[in-house]
Order: C-alpha cells, then sequence, then structure tokens
C-alpha cells in the first residue's frame, strides 16, 4: 500500500472494470441493435456487428474536413478517456476501485458533461449546419438534464451522509429494504430518463437515424470518418455502458463484490455483464414501442424527471 | 420504523405521484386512470391508518372512500370522454413543463407549511401530512390552468382527494356521516360538471370553457 492508500486489488480491479466495459460496450450496442432487429422482423447482423463496423473504420484513412481545429481532433480521443476513466472510477463490478474515496458522485456527472461538452464543441468546429444544430440541441437537453442528476444524487446521498459512490453502492448493498423506499424508487425513475437523455436514445434521440432534422448526437459526429468516427461510436458506446452499469450500481447493487476475493471480483463481473445486458435488451424492446418525441417536448419530459428528483429529496428529507 | 409506517408511506408516494402524473399527462382518458389509482391509494391510506390505530370505522369508510374514488368517479369521466382529439388539453394556459415546475414549488411549499404541524405530533401519519396538502395545491393548480371541462373536473377530484387525504392522517378520518355527506356532494358535483361539459360540447362541438367568456341569449 503506497501513501494515498491504493491496494494492488483495487487498482486490479480498476483495470479490469476498463477492459470489461471497452470490450463489451460494442457488443451491448450489438446486442440492442439484434434485439431491436428481431423484434421489428429483420435478421440484423449480429451481436460482433459494432466490432466489425470498427475493424473496419480503423483501416481506413484518417480524414479532416478543412479549417477544422483540434477541439475536432481531439473529441474522440477525450470520449473514449473520458469512458475509461468513469469505467475505472465508477463501482461496477466491486466497490473498492483505486479511486476510492475521491470518486464523488458529482465528479463523475461531471467528467461526463465534460464528454459531451467536448463533442459539442468538436461540432461547432466544423461549422457545418448539421454540427451546431446538433451541438445546440446536445447542449439544450444536457443542461436540462444536470439539475436532475443533481436532485436525485442528494436524495440519494441524504440517506447514506455522503455523496462518495462506493459508499452509496455499499450502503444500498448491505441494506437492500433501503432500495424500495419511495426516495429511492423516485430517484430511480429520474434517473432512468436522465439516462435516456444523456446517451441519446427514444424517446429523446433517435440513435439510428440519419434523419436532418431529427438528429442530435449524429448531427455533432456527421463529419467524423474513418478512425476517428470508430473512437466515437465507442466512446458513445462506453458511456451507454457506464451510465446503465452505474443506475444498475445505485438502486440494484446485488452481486456487486464488496469485499476482497478474486471469487467476488469475479462473480460482480459477471453478475455487471448480466445487469447491463438485461437493462439493454429491456432498453431496446422499450424502444421499438416509442416513438421520438418533438424536440419541444422533451423540455416536458425532463421537467417531469427533475419533480420526480425533487420529490425524491423532499421524501428523504422529510419522510425520515 | 414499523411496517404500518413502510405502508403508510408508500400509499402516500403513489398517491402523490398520482397527482403529479395527473398534471404531466394531457389527455382525459389517462386522467381518469390516474384518479383511479389514486383512489386506490386514498383507500389504502385509510386502511392502514385504522389498522395503526385500531379504528374499525375506518375500515367501512376506506370502502366506501374507494369504491366511490377509484371505480364511480373515474368512471363516470372515463364515460364522459369521447375519443376525439379535442379532448386532449393541447393548450393548456400553462405550459406543462411550466406546471410540473410548479407542482415541484407547490409541494415544498406544503412541506414547509405543515413543517409546525409535523413538530405538533412526530407520528407516521403527522409526517405525511404534507402530502395531502402538496395534492390540494396540485389539485388548485390543474383547476387554474386547465381550459378543457374534463381536465377541470379531473383537478377538481384531485382537490378533494387531497383534502380527505388530511382528514385521514390529520384526524383519523371525519364521522362516518359527514363522511358520507361529503361524498354524496361530491358526486353530485362531479355529475353536474358531467352534464355541464355534454352540454358545452352539443352547443359549441367542444368542452372548452374559454368558450364561456360571452353572454349569449
Amino acid at each position: 500500500m503506497n501513501a494515498l492508500g491504493i491496494t494492488a486489488h483495487a487498482i486490479a480491479v480498476s483495470l479490469i472494470q476498463v477492459i470489461a466495459v471497452v470490450l463489451g460496450a460494442p457488443l451491448l450496442v450489438g446486442l440492442m441493435r439484434q434485439v431491436r432487429a428481431r423484434m421489428e422482423g429483420r435478421v440484423g447482423g449480429g451481436v460482433l456487428q459494432p466490432w466489425r463496423d470498427t475493424r473496419k473504420l480503423l483501416r481506413k484513412e484518417r480524414l479532416d474536413p478543412d479549417g477544422t481545429g483540434p477541439a475536432f481532433r481531439t473529441a474522440p480521443l477525450v470520449g473514449v478517456a473520458v469512458g475509461a476513466v468513469a469505467a475505472g472510477a465508477i463501482p461496477l463490478a466491486a466497490t473498492g476501485t483505486a479511486l476510492g474515496t475521491s470518486v464523488d458522485l458529482i465528479a463523475v456527472v461531471g467528467l461526463l458533461a465534460l464528454s459531451s461538452a467536448w463533442l459539442a464543441l468538436a461540432g461547432l468546429d466544423t461549422a457545418t449546419a448539421f454540427g451546431g444544430m446538433g451541438a445546440s440541441r446536445e447542449m439544450t437537453i444536457a443542461a436540462l438534464a444536470e439539475p436532475t442528476v443533481l436532485m436525485s444524487v442528494f436524495a440519494l446521498s441524504a440517506r447514506v451522509g455522503s455523496t462518495n459512490l462506493p459508499a452509496i453502492v455499499a450502503a444500498g448493498a448491505a441494506n437492500a429494504g433501503r432500495l424500495a423506499s419511495p426516495a429511492s424508487l423516485l430517484a430511480a425513475v429520474a434517473l432512468a430518463v436522465v439516462v435516456l437523455a444523456e446517451t441519446g436514445r427514444l424517446p429523446v434521440d433517435n440513435p439510428s437515424t440519419h434523419l436532418e432534422l431529427t438528429m442530435v448526437h449524429e448531427a455533432m459526429v456527421l463529419e467524423y470518418s474513418g478512425p476517428d468516427l470508430a473512437l466515437v461510436e465507442l466512446g458513445a458506446a462506453m458511456r451507454l455502458t457506464v451510465l446503465l452499469g452505474l443506475w444498475s450500481s445505485l438502486f440494484a447493487p446485488f452481486g456487486i463484490a464488496t469485499g476482497t476475493g478474486p471469487g467476488a471480483l469475479l462473480l460482480g463481473l459477471v453478475v455487471f455483464a448480466a445487469k447491463t445486458a438485461l437493462l439493454g435488451v429491456l432498453l431496446a424492446a422499450g424502444e421499438v414501442f416509442t416513438a421520438k418525441l418533438r424536440l419541444f417536448r422533451v423540455p416536458e419530459l425532463l421537467a417531469g424527471s427533475f419533480l420526480l428528483g425533487v420529490l425524491a429529496v423532499a421524501a428523504s428529507f422529510f419522510l425520515n | 420504523m414499523s411496517a404500518d409506517a413502510e405502508w403508510l408511506e408508500l400509499a402516500c408516494g403513489v398517491f402523490l405521484l398520482a397527482a403529479v402524473a395527473v398534471v404531466w399527462r394531457r389527455d382525459a382518458a389517462a386522467n381518469a386512470r390516474l384518479l383511479a389509482v389514486q383512489g386506490v391509494a386514498l383507500a389504502a391510506i385509510a386502511v392502514v391508518l385504522g389498522a395503526d390505530q385500531h379504528h374499525p370505522e375506518l375500515y367501512a369508510v376506506a370502502a366506501g372512500v374507494g369504491v366511490l374514488r377509484a371505480v364511480i368517479l373515474p368512471g363516470i369521466l372515463r364515460r364522459a370522454v369521447t375519443a376525439r382529439a379535442e379532448d386532449r388539453e393541447s393548450r393548456p394556459l400553462m405550459n406543462v413543463g411550466a406546471s410540473l415546475l410548479a407542482s415541484a414549488v407547490l409541494v415544498l411549499l406544503a412541506y414547509t407549511a405543515a413543517a409546525p404541524m409535523v413538530r405538533l405530533e412526530n407520528t407516521s401519519a403527522a409526517r405525511a401530512l404534507p402530502v395531502g396538502l402538496a395534492v390540494v395545491l396540485i389539485g388548485l393548480l390543474v383547476l387554474v390552468t386547465r381550459r378543457k371541462a374534463l381536465s377541470q373536473i379531473a383537478g377538481f377530484l384531485l382537490l378533494d382527494n387531497g383534502i380527505t387525504a388530511i382528514a385521514f392522517l390529520a384526524a383519523a378520518g371525519v364521522p362516518l356521516l359527514v363522511e358520507l355527506g361529503v361524498s354524496f356532494d361530491l358526486l353530485l358535483a362531479v355529475l353536474v360538471l358531467r352534464v355541464l361539459s355534454n352540454r358545452l360540447r352539443a352547443s359549441f362541438g367542444s368542452a372548452d370553457l374559454d368558450d364561456l367568456r360571452e353572454l349569449h341569449d
């Protein structure tokens, strides 16, 4: 153990989580596309299709549009780097990650906001109409989602007395009865809406469209090609995996490793993969039956989730 | 925390959520379903309080409240819904996002205003009192900001559900006779509103109360 109190085990936990997320994120996206395809009566490309796409894109030449600056060039790297740091910091498979006590829920939210802000800058950097439109929409949605996140964080941290993520998850794993309390249920619904908005899923954004007027995320990344596009897609997939994992760790922390044994860690990893896959399948199945909201109705949805967040805070402060 | 207190918390949570969802949804059929859910939650509050404070009379009141507010009143509302687009609250006076934020403020206001009462008697029923107050305020908000007659009936029912919940939580229910009288009044009021909205629709083709601005002969 060194001065920071980081054990070799904690480093191993973080490394394993990062590797699992990097390898697993495209598979999750592939699984979700496959579920959607089957439910819509198509054959689908298979679970491995995103990896095949990545391989194809990585062989291509890098191209920068004329006049783009550092924001455009660094955004794919920032996206993947933020995803990797978040995957290493958030307790996904085990609570003892290497960043330990410094993993604040607010810091993680800020980290994820950094990557979406950077991508919006990249969208503006291309100076195309679509890039700017997508960036403006993405920032609108992010700004509306942020208050909900803070409210849910307050509701979750009030009962633990700390905004430290491993502490919240460990408290939830130790006392499952708390997860069924009204405050926790309200916060779960509020954060679920935010996860949908932040990862650009239906009904906020349609991930499979390239229709000009409805794109949000796709509009920002329209100018990317080749290896950069592969990185952007990987970053988006990691973001989805990390947010689904974070949600399941907060509201269904069953099977997460709280000890230090390798067996528990392995079990935690398997359970994490199963939970994330289950959430992904549910999300994809739900998307088959959902239409995209009009852009001007999105604030209503997010105001609703904000209200649920406020009610969660009220319930956790006043009812206890 | 005892099991009773947890059930009470859960019932009050559903009660408040149904009120918030009425603000959120625009179409009258969904609002009728939500009011039925709220009626069930209200009956559950009465049952839990009856079990907690050993008031057998409350079970009878709960049954009456349940039948009236979970079945009859939403049923009347649902029958009034025609499957036409004009029953949707397409242009409320305050848009839905703003009304949701306003309800958040109202909930906080209810908690603040009820704080002295909660301090007075720190039981689980008293701690849930702000929920009833919040539903009353949200009902008023719906009543004031919606244009269609059916949405206004929904707001009126919210208001009355809130008042009944406060009666249960603060005083373990009013005497059976009074509760019967109030329920009968409520039923009559909803029937009259229903007839009114039908007459409105017959004369104007829609149940938009803004059409009632001018006098006709």
